[in-house]
């Protein structure tokens, strides 16, 4: 295994037939690192990830893998583990057929065949189904086995496109901590992880890159994007923030229409007039004692008091959420299980923190997205 | 079952009989009464007899056979290969070109077969194409007639074969041969199969373009058939008749097990 590992994409751009989808994408994955693409469905995530794997030429821009150019290579000159949604098993091979299949495209002599392919099964817990057939598996399974049939070759990079949308629910919780323990053990491979859901992004990469509408919007640590997030389509898509546009006051505070708003302390305040974004998220937002929503603002102390009308009360098990009605604007809040939800058409006041806001320059121009 | 009440399955039951039976199976079941018959006079056919089946399976006869099977092999297997190379190889070109590709084999199909027939011989009379008089020529207008057959069911198949296979492949690190050998031609096998039958059971039955080709040494048993009848010996033709189903069905079942066993994996 060379120590150079990571991917590299430089520029890279892509269109088909006159629409872009991909637009000069500049992304570098260390050795060892994972890296999630997140972004809704048409961000160009997908292609990204094809674009390094070899399936769509890019015209413009340049894909390094382990510092070499790979931007002219055909797919099977690449050197790269892949997992697909629909895991793709050859369903007229055998499971030890499936993982053994890279090894015999490279002419691996038969004797580390077998070796390799009981160890890439034992690592994704499959050794005992080496003899079945991929039809004979659940979905949970074809997943391992596919993940297996990638780690055989040993590659320096693992592409996995969207590998647990298929599963359900319960699954995928667990095979997202199984993805996390594969990946201690396999310390040096870089791995690619396209995905819509940000929880798996959140969970499992060390670094995420927000993509939308072909465009890269925003890459940091997980924790980055979602408590400080730089644009509002990450705070949106990534922390699920409510987008509240205001107005920037003389003294540097901010107001929502006619209620002002404190915001984190350091964050500099828009000029007077000018247009800004705060972000909210939902599990932020307190709700204020039935007796104190009209008028006083007793139990807020320093926080914001967002007042409004309750337009709709979802139950989630754990929590309410209450969608309020704020001059105009939809808020969504998670509070705790109450015993005694407001109903439709109550008025509630909510607090936030000002440490708990994010204020962002500009207003809604460039979309946010409702999660 | 689509059908649910009793009465309306009943209704689809007698609908099937009163059609199927006259026109289906009643012609197959006078052929295969007539080829055991020295005469048809009554309603029924009298003297049972087997001696036509010992002259359908004798000299000239078997030869006709054999020489049907070895015709329908040659084509079918031959149309198979060429058919599902250019659906593989049309696969990468132009949306348009495609259909240029397409239409080109499904020509032979728009042509009457004694077209294709009359072509062949006025192509192939001449040196250095000189193929009339022997068997090949046979054997090439067996194949120009069943490969658009060939041609259309594989790239049927390939257009439903989902990319990611190759894909998933092609990133493990086979390079294309391996992938068409390993990957591509294992899923497609139930299509060549069906292809391959298809083409086998129209060589088999070819008649109107093999007339006008067949050398006095290879004659298929679709024409000696023909000539059984149209010199009045109707009840040897049943038998010829007969023999040639037989044959046809048992080949066509062979290939079926064939299929069965590569969707059972």
């Amino acid at each position: 295994m060379s120590a150079a590992g990571g991917v590299r994409l430089d520029g890279v751009t892509v269109a088909h037939g006159g629409t872009t989808v991909l637009d000069r994408l500049d992304l570098s994955v260390g050795p060892g690192e994972v890296m999630a693409l997140l972004g809704p469905s048409g961000s160009g995530k997908t292609t990204a990830l094809r674009a390094v794997a070899g399936f769509v030429r890019p015209s413009a821009g340049r894909v390094l893998i382990g510092g070499r150019d790979v931007t002219g290579l055909p797919p099977y000159r690449r050197g790269i583990g892949m997992v697909v949604q629909q895991y793709a098993l050859f369903p007229h091979l055998r499971v030890e057929q499936n993982v053994a299949f890279g090894l015999r495209a490279r002419r691996t002599p038969r004797a580390t065949i077998t070796g390799r392919v009981t160890e890439a099964l034992e690592m994704v817990g499959m050794a005992g189904y080496a003899r079945r057939h991929p039809r004979e598996l659940s979905g949970g399974q074809q997943q391992r086995v596919a993940i297996a049939r990638a780690l055989a070759i040993r590659p320096d990079v693992l592409l996995l496109d969207e590998p647990l949308s298929a599963l359900d629910a319960r699954l995928r919780s667990g095979m997202l901590a199984e993805l996390a323990r594969l990946h201690r053990e396999l310390p040096h491979v870089s791995i690619l992880y396209v995905t819509h859901d940000q929880i798996e992004a959140l969970t499992l990469a060390d670094r995420v890159a927000v993509l939308d509408q072909a465009r890269l919007r925003d890459c940091g640590t997980p924790y980055e994007l979602y408590r400080t997030p730089r644009t509002a389509f990450t705070a949106s898509f990534v922390g699920n923030a409510n987008l509240l546009p205001v107005r920037g006051e003389r003294d540097g505070r901010v107001r929502l229409a006619d209620t002002p708003l404190r915001v984190a302390s350091g964050a500099a305040g828009p000029g007077a007039g000018a247009e800004a974004t705060v972000c909210v998220q939902p599990h932020l937002l307190r709700l204020l004692p039935a007796p104190d929503a009209v008028g006083a603002t007793g139990g807020a102390g320093s926080a914001n008091v967002l007042r409004g009308t309750v337009t709709a009360v979802q139950w989630r098990g754990h929590t309410h959420r209450l969608l309020v009605d704020v001059h105009g604007h939809e808020v969504r809040a998670d509070v705790g299980d109450l015993r005694q939800p407001p109903a439709a058409g109550d008025e509630v006041a909510l607090a936030v923190d000002p440490e708990d806001t994010v204020l962002l320059p500009g207003g809604l121009t460039d979309g946010g997205h409702r999660g | 079952m689509l059908v649910h009440s009793r009465a309306g399955r009943w209704t689809a039951w007698t609908v099937f009989f009163v059609l199927f039976l006259p026109l289906f199976a009643l012609p197959f079941l006078v052929v295969l009464a007539a080829s055991f018959a020295t005469h048809w006079s009554g309603a029924l056919p009298s003297v049972p007899t087997l001696a036509h089946y010992r002259e359908a399976l004798h000299g000239d006869s078997l030869h006709a056979l054999t020489t049907s099977l070895l015709t329908a092999t040659g084509a079918s297997v031959s149309a198979l290969v060429l058919g599902g190379w250019a659906a593989l190889a049309a696969e990468r070109l132009p949306r348009r070109l495609r259909r240029v590709v397409d239409a080109l084999f499904m020509l032979p199909l728009a042509v009457p077969s004694v077209v294709v027939g009359l072509c062949l011989l006025v192509a192939f009379s001449q040196p250095p194409f000189l193929l009339n008089g022997t068997a090949w020529i046979v054997v090439l207008a067996h194949t120009v007639l069943v490969t658009a057959f060939a041609h259309q069911s594989v790239g049927a198949a390939l257009t439903r074969l989902d990319p990611a296979y190759e894909q998933s492949a092609a990133s493990l690190g086979a390079r294309p041969l391996y992938v068409l050998w390993r990957i591509r031609l294992p899923l497609l096998l139930p299509s060549l199969t069906a292809a391959a039958g298809l083409c086998f059971a129209l060589s088999m039955g070819e008649l109107s373009a093999t007339v006008m080709l067949y050398p006095p040494g290879w004659v298929p048993l679709p024409v000696r058939i023909y000539s059984a009848t149209s010199r009045g010996s109707l009840f040897e033709g049943a038998a010829l008749a007969v023999v040639m189903m037989a044959a046809t069905l048992a080949v066509l079942l062979g290939v079926s097990r064939i299929r069965n066993r590569a969707a059972h994996r």
